[in-house]
């Protein structure tokens, strides 16, 4: 197999077992795969197989809704990936971001035009921040950056509860004030085309953020010098490239991602700061959406889409008497076998092999 | 702080010590092998989850239901590290990768199961989990009576013996070398004829083992049920108490009292009066605060097993 090839192949395998293996946990425990498929189908476009109902653009409206998020925090996970560093911290970046987006929501006022890419710039550089700590503790004093992230994700849980209760006050324990309208990306014409979905213009930026991903990794001599950190950090210090710095840069990227991310969620799926009981895995997702993408721009997107879809699937799951947690079960296993590709890629090559001999045999 | 408090802070201290010790005790045995296990967590939750299961469904036939749902804990613990070690020894998967899948794949699974059997997202509570006890005539010594054997639950003890255990296994016996030697050069150790793969595996095994059983012990002392977070980063607490104990059981189990006494802390912040005046999240932010700032101060000087986290390639010297 070529390499191009084996980057296409692969994960598709992965997506194929994860679902296979998925099937059959749910055949063990005595429900029906069937019915699961009705709703991921329905969850990716809103038809119902079942009852005979054509399209209702309402689900193709959620499933975009649940997929902007876990793409951006796949691409943070990438860009770190990219430079060697295997964060799990979105998650709490996303929180850090949400919390600016919030303050900055709440308490500037603003016209929309200026007060909404503040609110973004501001989740921006929340996430940024809580990824640069991580990525200088890793530069400065070489501690491993997988424990630190995720430590760093139940801080940001418990600040950002600290936040919402105690500095902007909630009068029911779950949920701030609603945002002024300037702050929002709240768009009645996306409404409108998709039966009162919460579709948002939240999708602008995670397109931008998609495609400036993927200048800074191929099109820039920082993206180079990056992706050599991540190589081989050794060689890359020979060749006078500032490997400290990269990998706090890098990490402020990643956390930049997974900021802009809580922004979206925080001024476009919902319109005010929440009390946030357990990690809700958009930094889980976003890995497996990374991985499964090959931690490439195009592929995130497309994986992004595939697990916001079975994201979108799991309340018409839930409802057809299959627990929603099927989903995570099915992401889990993909990421699994995409981590197996090279037992994968070496059981393929023998089957390859062994087919080999025959056509030879039939040319002579 | 009184001394009187910090007496009364020793009993929850060294309940939440107990899981953290015998976790971290795990990925001890399987970082030794060569094998990073980040699914420690996840391993951890299925244990919890099997423990609660077990307790609450054999509640009603036996008194030592609770006991039951340890071992199942530890059962059920090394059935689910089997995933990681195929995955990292046979398939040769990027072991922090194929753990974090594992981490994944148990907070789904446990859950799904949880809506399977009892038709809501935890276990049901169960009514008695591990009782605590009183040693008799140590804890009439005065104050260690009262620091380590008055009213504590046996796991902690169970988790003392284990240190014993990993200390003796690990740097007394063949068994031990020869897994230590696969951990810093395996091609060295497959040259003098130790079975690499076999030695990974049994390392793995037992750290399912260990961490299904720190799963079901912090389940069963601590809570009442198994919920989604009732681990809630434990095993990764552990996983950093292995650094800051420097891979060695002993200092495993001085980094686990360490994180006991953090998460006691703050149950007690509010009777403490410099500190009563605190928001109450800074508590539950200070147990992974402090473990940063523990690997701060240990991850640079503190060197973990060689080859630990390499994908195992025989033909490389």
């Amino acid at each position: 197999m070529t390499a191009r090839k084996e980057k296409i192949v692969l994960p598709l395998i992965a997506v194929l077992l994860g679902f296979v293996l998925g099937s059959l946990i749910v055949i063990l425990t005595g429900r029906s795969p069937l019915s699961m498929y009705a709703a991921i189908v329905k969850g990716f476009s809103g038809i119902d197989i079942v009852n005979g109902q054509p399209i209702n653009t309402r689900y193709i409206g959620e499933f975009i809704i649940q997929a902007m998020p876990i793409i951006l925090t796949g691409l943070s996970f990438a860009f770190a990936s990219r430079t060697g560093l295997f964060s799990i911290g979105a998650e709490g970046q996303l929180m850090v971001g949400s919390i600016a987006a919030t303050t900055v929501a709440l308490l500037l006022q603003a016209p929309k035009a200026v007060h909404l890419p503040l609110v973004l710039l501001a989740g921006i550089l929340g996430g940024a921040l809580w990824g640069a700590i991580p990525g200088f503790l890793k530069a400065r004093y070489n501690v491993h950056e997988v424990v630190v992230t995720i430590m760093m994700n139940y801080i940001a849980l418990h600040f950002n509860n600290f936040v919402i209760l105690h500095i902007f006050g909630s009068f029911d324990r779950v949920k701030t004030a609603p945002f002024p309208e300037t702050a929002l990306l709240k768009s009645p014409f996306l409404e409108s085309i998709t039966r009162q979905s919460r579709l948002n213009w939240g999708f602008i930026p995670v397109i931008l953020a998609v495609v400036i991903f993927s200048f800074i990794i191929n099109k820039t001599t920082f993206g180079y010098s990056l992706r050599a950190v991540g190589y081989n950090k050794e060689a890359a210090r020979c060749a006078g490239m500032r490997v400290s710095r990269n990998i706090v840069a890098s990490m402020a990227i990643a956390g930049a991602f997974a900021g802009l991310a809580g922004a979206v969620i925080t001024v476009g799926t919902f319109n005010f700061g929440r009390v946030i009981q357990a990690a809700e895995g958009y930094g889980f997702d976003g890995i497996a959406v990374a991985l499964v993408g090959g931690n490439e721009a195009t592929g995130i997107l497309l994986a992004g889409l595939l697990f916001g879809g079975l994201k979108a699937a799991q309340p018409l799951m839930q409802s057809q008497g299959i627990p929603r947690e099927i989903a995570g079960i099915i992401q889990a296993s993909i990421v699994l076998f995409v981590a197996m590709k090279f037992g994968i890629k070496m059981i393929l090559d023998k089957f390859e092999r062994k087919q080999a001999p025959t056509t030879e045999g039939d040319r002579v | 702080m009184t001394f009187e408090l910090f007496l009364q802070m020793f009993p929850i201290a060294l309940m939440f010590s107990a899981p953290i010790i015998l976790t971290a005790l795990g990925g001890l045995f399987s970082e030794r092998s060569g094998i990073v296990n980040i699914a420690l967590e996840g391993i951890m939750m299925v244990g919890a989850f099997t423990g609660a299961t077990v307790t609450v469904l054999l509640e009603n036939v036996t008194p030592a239901a609770a006991w039951y749902g340890l071992l199942a804990g530890l059962l059920s613990g090394v059935v689910f590290s089997i995933l990681h070690a195929v995955a990292s020894i046979n398939l040769k998967a990027d072991q922090v990768i194929s753990g974090t899948a594992l981490n994944i794949l148990a907070s789904g699974l446990t859950v799904y199961l949880c809506q399977i059997i009892f038709h809501q997202q935890r276990t049901r509570a169960f009514s008695n989990g591990i009782q605590k006890f009183s040693v008799p005539g140590l804890s009439k010594i005065p104050v260690l009576g009262r620091m380590l054997f008055d009213q504590v639950y046996p796991t902690f003890y169970i988790a003392i013996a284990m240190v014993l255990i990993t200390w003796f296994v690990v740097y007394k016996t063949p068994l031990g070398l020869r897994m230590r030697s696969c951990g810093e050069h395996p091609q060295a150790a497959a040259s003098m004829g130790i079975n690499v793969a076999k030695m990974r595996y049994f390392g793995v095994l037992v750290s399912g083992a260990l961490g299904g059983l720190g799963g079901a012990v912090m389940v069963l002392t601590a809570d009442i049920q198994y919920t989604l977070v009732s681990i809630h980063g434990t095993g990764f607490i552990a996983l950093a108490s292995l650094v800051f104990g420097k891979w060695n059981p002993f200092g495993v189990l001085g980094a686990g009292l360490f994180f006991g006494f953090s998460t006691a802390l703050s149950f007690y912040a509010k009777d403490i009066n410099f500190l009563a005046g605190l928001p109450g999240e800074f508590f539950y932010i200070l147990p992974y605060l402090l473990t940063i700032i523990a690997l701060l101060f240990f991850a640079g000087k503190s060197v973990g097993p060689k080859a630990s986290g390499q994908i195992y390639d025989s033909g490389k010297r």
